[in-house]
């Protein structure tokens, strides 16, 4: 990004974990490097982390079963931890959840760090309790996440199909916190990825300063309920 | 895995060890052992019946709706759905049910989510996480809000379309369907029976469930 507002960069390495407190505006915008990554992603109220991130009181609030551009991401609380401000993709995953040790090895079979130093296989879920450990939070802690460039589609009967090649190379999606806003991520392959070989990849993030949302802000707009989320997180800060 | 399938149970409820009539709008938390069945009738048809279970000896162990989905590729649970935990453990499977459909997205109603989903004016409404909370304090032992994560939506109809819209339909529980599980390890269950009035999950008229448990074949 050539934005002067952006406060720095990194690369999450592949299979790699990240966690930062965002602060109530930022704006977090994270890039396939090279088409294909997932982010496996859980959010908290810095301040109070018993509030976090909720898949289902998302999904029913805006009657959707996929993120993108216009969505917020909820609390528990009714308020709004995250918009979806900017997205190229246009379908990132809320329900398929993440790997854990049991499936990575099934899957791929076994990579220690003694023979493979960096690239042995990390899991989803392993990743996200060390990271929230750093936090102080723990098993009790752990809910379920939002997979950021993976796509798994619904059928009438209810399968669940992982779409391949739905994130191209240089795809982005960008977050912006409306609380402070505990961002806990990791590049492990999506639970659901066909794929035979352990292939994460990796993602660039780029933060930088923003403001919080206008009256006339998209995400606020796009539906009644997403009005009144907003209405409860700014009273939060009353 | 297919979304439905009816599957009937050959218990017969004169048999069972344990009987409780769980009240619209009342938590209900109780253990059941390894090897010991678990049945949930919809008495009057249409009730939501939120419920959580934890694996009794650890209760940061606990029922996970993604590890369940993602485990049997299928987001409706139904007869066979083995109950994952966040560990990767089999809590329970379901072994009979006369419904066919149950959800695990949908969640659990809120004083704060009813305030975003309807009005702010809404907060006043009795809602099921306040029951789980006054259950947790009631149950002790420790557990607390944090606990309280994904839930599975008993008789609850929330389907998802395949451009990932999700709405919440009619009921398609009658008065008397039930789900029966088998308990793979000695498990706490939580539910909630949803006091909700502002959706149709409950046909706008919460009424009571019995839960009932057999000991094991």
């Amino acid at each position: 990004m050539q934005d002067s507002s952006v406060l720095w960069e990194e690369t999450i390495e592949p299979g790699a974990s990240w966690s930062h407190v965002l602060k109530r505006g930022a704006v977090l915008h994270m890039t396939d490097l090279e088409g294909g990554a997932n982010v496996g992603a859980l959010f908290y109220n810095f301040e109070c982390p018993v509030e976090r991130y909720n898949m289902a009181d998302t999904l029913k609030a805006q009657h959707i079963a996929r993120l993108t551009e216009g969505f917020v991401l909820f609390s528990d609380m009714g308020r709004i931890l995250c918009s979806v401000v900017a997205d190229s993709v246009g379908w990132h995953d809320p329900i398929g959840g993440c790997s854990n040790a049991a499936v990575v090895r099934a899957k791929y079979g076994e990579s220690r760090y003694q023979e493979a130093r960096n690239a042995c296989h990390r899991n989803g879920r392993d990743s996200f309790l060390v990271e929230l450990a750093k936090w102080g939070l723990g098993p009790r802690d752990l809910v379920p996440n939002v997979n950021f460039f993976s796509r798994v589609s619904v059928s009438e009967d209810g399968g669940m199909e992982f779409q391949e090649a739905s994130s191209p190379p240089g795809a982005y999606v960008e977050l912006r916190a409306e609380m402070n806003v505990l961002a806990v991520l990791n590049t492990c392959p999506h639970p659901l990825d066909p794929n035979p070989k352990y292939a994460p990849r990796p993602v660039r993030l780029a933060i930088r300063h923003g403001a919080p949302a206008g009256a006339d802000d998209p995400c606020r707009l796009s539906r009644p309920e997403n009005g009144r989320g907003f209405i409860l997180t700014e009273r939060y800060f009353l | 895995m297919s979304g439905t399938r009816i599957v009937e149970s050959r218990l017969d409820p004169a048999r069972a060890v344990y009987r409780f009539e769980v009240p619209a709008g009342e938590p209900w938390l109780h253990e059941v052992k390894k090897g010991q069945y678990f049945r949930i009738v919809d008495l009057k048809g249409n009730q939501a019946v939120d419920t959580l279970f934890y694996n009794a000896h650890d209760y940061s162990d606990r029922y996970s709706a993604q590890d369940t989905i993602r485990e049997q590729r299928n987001i409706y649970l139904t007869t066979g759905t083995k109950l994952m935990s966040t560990g990767g453990a089999v809590l329970l499977t379901i072994v009979a049910d006369t419904c066919g459909r149950h959800d695990t997205l949908g969640g659990a109603c809120a004083n704060e989510s009813n305030m975003v989903r309807y009005a702010i004016e809404k907060r006043f409404m009795h809602a099921c996480r306040n029951s789980f909370l006054k259950g947790a304090i009631e149950w002790g032992r420790g557990l607390e809000k944090r606990d309280l994560t994904c839930n599975i939506n008993f008789f609850m109809n929330v389907p998802v379309t395949p451009e990932g819209k999700l709405t919440f339909e009619d009921g398609i529980s009658d008065p008397g369907k039930y789900v029966e599980m088998r308990a793979e390890t000695d498990v706490l269950v939580a539910i909630s029976n949803c006091p909700q009035l502002n959706n149709p999950c409950n046909a706008y008229n919460p009424t009571p469930v019995e839960v009932l448990i057999w000991e094991g074949l």
